[in-house]
């Protein structure tokens, strides 16, 4: 059974379609990529999965771990082992990293019954993670993403993918406005978290991020559909030849 | 309470004692008939078996309150109807035990579920919940306790009515000193019929080293009523007070008009902390309690400080203004401020800094949340004298909006009348956003844990500046006081 099925997804966001039958299926272990252009559906499919309102699903179904996602809180999709490391991280004034990270893992562990960290526990596991990542300590004092620069942002994307160790990781986008070093720390703690446990998907407009990472599968979207799966040797048409290669029409987002 | 864990042995051990101080044991059962008058106020006054020049002050407030019927408040953002203060009663005898919830049983259950959430332990949620228990469990025995400890300091903690017969010089000296009984209506209210409260004095030098709280010393169940509490801090000294408790306080009488008084002398410092967590009423608002108090502190000397931290998070209706006068030069005064509202509750809460002395400081750090069909105020006043030669103020008023149906006001008053004067306002409204409350749910934060995660990083700067672990209940008290305010 694969860890992930999405079956003819349509979606629609304020009244108008924008997934118009998308059929994916992900097994445990693997990395996808899903490149397209602006406006063929790669973000609304990864809110989608994530359960953000606003999306409406109006057919097909998907299925996460033979449970119907559809039916779970974004909450319980992400105790479920979910988890989807944001384009545009958002900012909590006050909340110090650490203990947003706190509150979030012990929620997990609440729900699958595991005993929850106590500070120093929790203490003890992030600065492993923090090591292996190479990421400063000061970030878990610093409020939530407030003041952080882009790397930053994403490096604390990839440091809660860490600690959370969900079953299913799709990054949005995570390679956008980074430069080569941050590109390089986000490919390797991508990397690092690779399993046979776990599937990722990776959203990317970039060949050189998918260089680094080597995805199994390669799939494009346009206009809400799968137009191609395959591949490395789709990212390096894409490159060469961008979207027309492929015949397809980039649309430029509104 | 988990802040009072080891407070709470002492209470166990000193329950074995006899019960052996307090005003109860003084006065025969008995109450006043309802209603207000002059014999009211000697009733009180000889119940108390108070000195005549103490009786006097009472009536000459009860004379003024009577001819200024028509001076109570409406300038508050608050709407409520008219209280018939002739309908109330201002002195009644502790309950009967008979008439006491026998045990937990007969508890609300919906009372016990927030204690629960609280951490209280059995015996302090018998104790809140008034369950009649054989110990003596009470504030009184344990204030003799720490009164030792406190007496070899030579520091007064006792109810203000043992104060009146202890130290009558101190009450007499400073009592009305601060809040005259003609300040305000409802000052002037409190002044008449006060029941009793908390008398502190700290003696030059001396750093009180325990944090001192009334949670200790609420003794009979009219205390909350019409408190009255006066704290002096004499030169070089410091104190910090808690008043109040994180646990849902019932009351059957639903006008509360408490005054509060602070002095503090050359290089002093007090620093009074309170946690209002009162009965708000239902979800339409049926019920609560109106708190209406007016606490000021005179910082006479010079480098002295006050510092009110305050979280509200209880009432149907609070009016409350917690004033620093900034009288010796060098003082500093500050006000740190979490006003939560929720359902239909109405707070019209701020400060008033007065600048009298030069190079005078205050700071003003106000956080207030509306949510439901609240609505939440800040009202504050910075004032500079013409005296007041490089007077400094900063003010920060932030508003958190969580829902369509609440609002959030901020009415600043400044009146500079020294050119030297440098005075800053910042104030900003904002929401919860749902980009926030997404985040936290895709990291697997439920949205009521995330509201209370967003809303205690909102408030952090407030909570940092109470004792650290009134601090942990507060935040836990923020997270209960938002229940239900989404989804």
């Amino acid at each position: 059974m694969p860890m992930l099925k999405i079956s003819n997804l349509h979606v629609n966001v304020d009244d108008k379609a924008i997934l118009n039958g998308i059929d994916l299926s992900i097994d445990a272990g693997e990395v996808h990529a899903i490149m397209g252009p602006n406006g063929s559906g790669k973000s609304t499919l990864s809110y989608v999965l994530a359960g953000r309102d606003g999306y409406t699903v109006t057919d097909g179904t998907i299925q996460f771990q033979g449970k119907d996602l559809l039916a779970l809180e974004p909450e319980e999709r992400a105790c479920e082992g979910m988890f989807l490391a944001f384009q545009y991280p958002v900012e909590i004034p006050g909340v110090p990293s650490g203990t947003f990270l706190k509150t979030a893992v012990n929620a997990i562990r609440k729900y699958r019954g595991e005993k929850q960290y106590d500070a120093m526990e929790f203490l003890t596991l992030v600065k492993e993670k923090q090591a292996e990542l190479g990421i400063s300590p000061a970030m878990m004092r610093r409020a939530l993403n407030v003041g952080f620069s882009g790397g930053e942002k994403k490096r604390n994307e990839v440091l809660q993918m860490a600690l959370l160790e969900p079953r299913l990781a799709i990054l949005d986008e995570t390679d956008s406005g980074l430069d080569i070093d941050a590109l390089k720390t986000v490919a390797e703690g991508v990397n690092k978290m690779r399993s046979p446990h776990r599937a990722m998907i990776v959203i990317t407009h970039y060949q050189r991020l998918l260089e680094y990472i080597a995805p199994d599968r390669v799939h494009v979207l346009s206009q809400g559909k799968i137009a191609h799966s395959g591949g490395m040797e789709l990212v390096e048409t894409l490159e060469s030849d961008g979207y027309a290669g492929l015949g397809i029409e980039s649309v430029q987002a509104e | 309470m988990t802040s009072q864990t080891e407070s709470a042995r002492a209470i166990e051990e000193a329950t074995d004692g006899t019960y052996k101080y307090g005003f109860v044991t003084d006065i025969e059962a008995g109450s006043a008939p309802p209603g207000l008058n002059e014999d009211t106020v000697r009733f009180i006054s000889a119940k108390k078996n108070e000195p005549e020049w103490l009786l006097e002050w009472r009536l000459r407030a009860f004379r003024l309150w009577e001819k200024s019927q028509d001076t109570e408040p409406g300038w508050a953002k608050v709407k409520y109807p008219d209280i018939d203060f002739q309908a109330a009663c201002y002195y009644s005898a502790p309950k009967s035990r008979e008439d006491a919830p026998q045990s937990l049983d007969e508890v609300d259950p919906e009372l016990l579920k927030t204690y629960e959430k609280l951490g209280i332990p059995l015996r302090e949620q018998e104790m809140l919940a008034g369950v009649a228990i054989d110990a003596v469990f009470d504030s009184v025995s344990v204030a003799t306790t720490f009164k030792d400890k406190l007496g070899e300091l030579g520091i007064i903690f006792c109810p203000i009515s043992e104060a009146v017969q202890e130290h009558p010089e101190l009450v007499k000296k400073y009592l009305g000193s601060v809040v005259p009984y003609s300040d305000n209506y409802y000052a002037t209210l409190n002044s008449a019929v006060f029941t009793d409260g908390s008398f502190v004095y700290v003696p030059k030098g001396v750093r009180c080293p325990m944090e001192l709280s009334t949670y200790f010393r609420i003794n009979a169940a009219n205390t909350g009523q019409f408190e009255r509490t006066l704290i002096i801090a004499d030169a070089g000294s410091y104190v910090s007070y808690l008043e109040g408790c994180t646990a849902p306080m019932r009351d059957e009488n639903q006008l509360h008009a408490a005054v509060v008084e602070l002095v503090v002398f050359d290089d002093a410092e007090i620093k009074y902390s309170t946690v209002q967590n009162w009965y708000p009423g239902d979800a339409d608002g049926v019920g609560g309690i109106y708190n209406f108090v007016t606490k000021r502190g005179a910082c006479r000397g010079k480098d002295s400080k006050i510092s009110w931290t305050q979280v509200e998070t209880g009432s149907a209706v609070t009016w409350k203004y917690p004033s620093c006068i900034l009288q010796g030069d060098g003082s500093v005064g500050e006000f740190y401020s979490i006003a939560i509202t929720n359902n239909m509750q109405q707070a019209d809460t701020g400060t008033k800094m007065i600048h009298i002395g030069k190079n005078t400081k205050s700071r003003i750090v106000a956080k207030g949340i509306a949510a439901g069909r609240s609505d939440s105020t800040y009202r504050g006043l910075v004032r500079v004298q013409p005296g007041a030669e490089g007077a400094r103020n900063h003010t920060q008023c932030d508003s958190l909006l969580i829902g369509p149906e609440c609002g959030a006001h901020t009415v600043p008053y400044i009146e500079s009348r020294n050119p030297s004067a440098r005075l800053e306002h910042e104030a900003t409204t904002s929401k919860i956003s749902e980009d926030q409350l997404f985040y936290c749910r895709q990291r697997g934060i439920g949205e009521e844990d995330a509201v209370a995660l967003i809303v205690n990083g909102f408030c952090r700067e407030v909570l940092q500046e109470l004792p650290m672990e009134f601090a942990v209940e507060a935040q836990k008290l923020v997270a209960i006081s938002l229940e239900g305010s989404v989804g």
